[in-house]
């Protein structure tokens, strides 16, 4: 998971001083008492690539379908650039949107498709037939002008619907699963472009998806949605490192979770009372404020180190035995289970480095105090 | 045995299939097309006093030789006879008018209906149906009571001093139209619908989002992807009302004249089958284009 | 315009066509209680039409032989509906499909006129050959059938298209032969389809005058011939209680056959909602 690749600097966030450019404010949205966006606030700041992750039926779609204007909140504001969107219809909103199956008109050819937003805004015929050969450009489709969508391909078809979008100049680009309708190459190929697009026109994007490699990959920040709420709002690295709560811990990636109570803690570290590991678990974090409580370790699967029990190769802070139960090989890299004395099977990968190990080979397995994340949610 | 693979004929699998076809296929050929040219055969004779009522085409002469006599002038006579004429228009007239006026009425119903949640798309469809499988005859019927001076219409109006003496509103022109639009609404808003339920209404929503109003929208998407659905609801009400006989007789006036009526009246009245079947073939030949658009339509466009 | 507006204007217009479309229902339903013989002008509330119309022989005895032909028509053009159907919709290419599809089609749009006069001489002819058929109810019910095929072909081919080929070649790779597959699995998902079908051409004969006129014979008057003899007369508060009769007969049969399928629908689809909530 590429976490460093977004490391631009750019944190408005983290700045006190810079005013969000979009503001959700307590929205709520129910069909049919069914609430599918459920007392929703986010701030969005000029330049970021953000993420709405979670499955279907989290939410995630119908929040932007209001950026975009087609669905009205019950209650709740919503402003870009300190104006307020829902006094104004999807055609009068500064925002626009990439449709998921991109929403090409099949009467049109490339060049009127993306043209036809252009036509609204009083521009001469030389200037909108400027501003498409200039789109078109951006995404590399300069010979393609005159071919009706049904002779596209798909990743064709999705840098059309990007430069329509694009075209307009919008404050904001809404991105309803932008990349799902292409296969898995594609996909990869097209995240790259996706974000450098982006920084070359500056325009903020929302992206709604529930790919968490995708939103990892592309997001300067993630809002995790679940159940209509919101449930963790943060960079990439802090959602992976630091979830806060058990769904998203096992929702993004894969981890151990080792339970128990804590019954020692401090400034230099905790230690939670965790049966199935067979002793204390130390962490690094400072757990006075749940002291007593019943919490969840959770340790990354390539967190944990590995070896065979009778050449001990590594320290570490937490160290249990086992024995190898499954083997996945993945090329770049092995997933094992490894089966506790207590009938825990703890997952482990472990870089392919050309160390093998067997089913049924008696282990070792370590991980540090700092690798453990409590969670208590 | 040999390890080369053996082949069956692939012709042995296919005779159950042969035969699914050829069944429907000869009676439709049997009720449906040779009838036709059976139509053809008899517009070429004339009329007799016999049963069936006109002259066979292949007759014996009296020194034995097969005689095959043609009769051509039943087609001179419908196009020369004014009478033919005007019927030909007045029908092709009333049929275009009520192409109009379904498509007026019946696209924003369509639309309507298309535009629900799904769950209320079915009742409401059904009742846009309704009407058509109860009886058309007392449907048309029934106009009769609404329209006549002192019917419905004409009677509530007196009554709120709106008019003063009924206003003509049956046996003329008007109720002609009035009645075979209110025929063959529903055939125009199915078709319609059928269309803008499929219709990528993503798409509504992706030019609503480039900034396109609500007019806009309509006149540059909807309009133009709907397209196929107009022309395939247009055909079907123009194609029968083209041929339609009920209404003009129940709601006509004297000087109504359709070709249908003149078909019925050659027939019926004046037994001249040779006659009616001229009048039937000109029509047939009158909507072998349409029928030709409404087939490849059907098999191309029409059902994507 | 803005949006609200324009929709509004949808509204109003959708109701217009709606009420349009009911209202000489109504009007009908209304005057059959009317006690008055001059049918528009209303005195009272009374069903002595409706009693004059239990001892109207001709009217009994119309209605008996239209019924009759109604069900062996609806019969007949289910099953040939059925098999023109599913070849248009599974059987892919094959040679003279275009003139099938267009022969299948053709009834739903030529004028009525034209396939009674057609399909009359075709009697006549074969009569004046072979013999056969006398003009009667045979006629008229091979004449019904052939144009009501066209309806029930298009209600089967709408429903095969909904359904995924990949049952049936399901069904086929578990062993099932061609005849197992459309009588054990194809025939059983088209079932409401056929339902619909057969009430559709149950009434479409019901109710056709001009096709019958042709090709009946002095014996087999139906009942629409005896409305049109009367109505081509003027208004009679008889067929104001007799379509009022019909209406209420299709109409009970149409929604019974629409809204189970519609109540199913609703209740699969809370089922579906239920789940995944």
């Amino acid at each position: 998971m590429n976490v460093l690749l977004r490391e631009d600097g750019l944190q408005p966030w983290a700045d006190k001083k810079v005013a969000p450019q979009l503001c959700i404010r307590n929205v709520v949205k129910t069909f049919d008492g069914f609430t599918a966006v459920n007392d929703v606030s986010l701030d969005i700041y000029r330049g970021e690539f953000f993420s709405l992750l979670g499955g279907s039926g989290c939410g995630k779609t119908t929040l932007l379908r209001m950026l975009a204007g087609f669905e009205f909140p019950d209650r709740g504001g919503i402003s870009v650039d300190g104006l307020d969107l829902l006094k104004l219809q999807p055609y009068e909103r500064p925002l626009n949107m990439m449709f998921q199956n991109y929403a090409l008109f099949p009467h049109m050819n490339v060049a009127k498709n993306i043209a036809f937003g252009l036509r609204n805004e009083g521009l001469g015929p030389d200037e909108i037939e400027k501003r498409v050969k200039k789109s078109l450009e951006l995404v590399q489709l300069e010979a393609f002008a005159e071919r009706k969508p049904n002779q596209l391909s798909g990743g064709q078809r999705q840098r059309v619907a990007l430069a329509r979008a694009l075209v307009k100049r919008p404050t904001v680009l809404l991105l309803d699963e932008p990349l799902s309708a292409l296969d898995k190459k594609l996909r990869e190929a097209t995240q790259f472009e996706l974000i450098n697009i982006q920084k070359q026109v500056g325009v903020t994007f929302i992206m709604v998806t529930h790919d968490q490699d995708e939103a990892m990959a592309m997001s300067t920040r993630i809002a995790v949605m679940d159940k209509g709420r919101v449930i963790q709002v943060g960079e990439p690295r802090e959602i992976y490192e630091y979830p806060r709560s058990r769904f998203i811990a096992t929702f993004i990636g894969s981890i151990n979770l080792l339970e128990g109570p804590v019954v020692d803690c401090g400034a230099d570290g905790s230690r939670v009372d965790c049966a199935q590991w067979g002793g204390p678990v130390r962490v690094a974090q400072d757990l006075t404020a749940l002291s007593g409580h019943h919490v969840a370790i959770g340790v990354r699967p390539e967190k944990i180190r590995l070896a065979r029990a009778d050449e001990f190769a590594f320290t570490a802070d937490n160290i249990a035995d086992g024995v190898v139960k499954e083997i996945a090989y993945l090329g770049d890299s092995m997933l094992y289970r490894v089966q506790l004395p207590s009938g825990l099977l703890v997952k482990v990968a472990a870089q392919n480095l050309g160390v093998w190990f067997s089913a049924d080979e008696p282990v070792r397995i370590g991980f540090d105090a700092s690798a453990g994340v409590a969670i208590d949610k | 045995m040999s390890g080369e693979p053996i082949f069956s004929n692939a012709q042995t699998r296919s005779f159950g299939r042969f035969l699914t076809v050829a069944i429907p296929y000869a009676w439709f050929i049997t009720f449906f097309l040779a009838p036709f040219l059976i139509v053809a055969k008899i517009s070429l004779s004339t009329a007799a006093t016999a049963i069936p009522p006109y002259e066979p085409l292949v007759g014996w002469a009296d020194d034995g030789a097969l005689v095959l006599t043609l009769h051509i002038a039943n087609y001179k006579l419908i196009f020369s006879d004014s009478v033919y004429l005007i019927a030909y228009a007045s029908s092709l007239r009333n049929a275009a008018v009520t192409v109009i006026f379904t498509l007026l009425l019946g696209y924003p119903l369509a639309y309507f209906i298309a535009s629900r949640s799904a769950k209320w798309r079915a009742p409401l469809l059904m009742l846009v149906m309704m009407p058509f499988w109860t009886s058309f005859l007392i449907r048309v019927y029934a106009w009769i009571g609404i329209l006549k001076p002192n019917g419905v219409i004409n009677s509530t109006l007196i009554w709120l001093g709106v008019i003063d003496k009924p206003l003509e509103i049956l046996n003329n022109q008007f109720s002609v139209y009035l009645g075979m639009v209110y025929a063959y609404l529903p055939f125009m808003v199915l078709p319609l619908y059928s269309h803008l339920e499929k219709m990528d209404w993503s798409l509504l929503e992706a030019a609503n989002d480039l900034g396109a109003r609500p007019a806009r929208v309509f006149r540059e998407v909807t309009l133009p992807l709907s397209m196929p659905g107009i022309v395939a609801g247009s055909l079907l009400v123009f194609i029968p009302a083209v041929g339609e006989y009920i209404i003009p007789t129940l709601l006509g006036g004297p000087d109504t004249l359709t070709i249908g009526a003149a078909l019925w009246n050659e027939f019926f009245s004046n037994h001249d089958w040779p006659v009616a079947s001229t009048v039937a073939v000109a029509l047939v030949v009158l909507l072998v284009g349409p029928l030709m658009i409404l087939q490849r339509q059907q098999g191309t466009g029409g059902h994507p | 315009m803005n949006a609200a507006q324009s929709r509004f204007l949808l509204v109003a217009m959708s109701v217009l066509a709606l009420l349009f479309l009911y209202a000489p229902i109504v009007s009908i339903v209304i005057y059959s209680f009317n006690e008055s013989q001059l049918v528009t002008v209303w005195s009272r509330f009374s069903t002595k039409w409706y009693a004059a119309l239990l001892h109207d022989d001709q009217i009994l005895r119309a209605a008996r032989i239209s019924i009759e032909v109604a069900l062996l028509s609806a019969t007949g053009a289910t099953v040939l509906g059925t098999f023109a159907g599913y070849i248009l919709s599974r059987f892919g290419r094959f040679p003279g499909r275009t003139l099938f599809s267009g022969l299948v089609m053709a009834p739903l749009v030529m004028p009525e006129i034209i396939m009674g006069i057609s399909t009359l001489l075709l009697f006549v002819a074969l009569e004046a050959a072979i013999g056969w058929p006398h003009r009667d109810i045979q006629t008229i019910v091979m004449a019904h059938i052939t144009f009501a095929t066209a309806f029930v072909a298009v209600v089967v081919q709408s429903r095969l298209s909904e359904i995924d080929v990949s049952i049936e070649e399901a069904a086929a790779d578990l062993g099932a032969r061609p005849l197992q597959v459309f009588f054990l699995v194809t025939l059983p998902l088209i079932a409401p389809a056929l339902m619909s079908g057969f009430l559709l051409a149950f009434s479409l004969s019901l109710d056709d005058l001009v096709i019958t006129s042709f090709v009946s014979g002095p014996s087999s008057t139906t009942l629409p011939m005896v409305i049109f003899s009367k109505v081509r007369l003027g208004l009679n508060p008889e067929i104001n209680a007799l379509g009022a009769l019909i209406i209420l007969f299709v109409g009970v049969i149409a929604t019974i056959a629409t809204f189970r399928t519609i109540f199913a629908d609703w209740r699969g689809k809370r089922k579906v909602e239920t789940a995944t909530a």
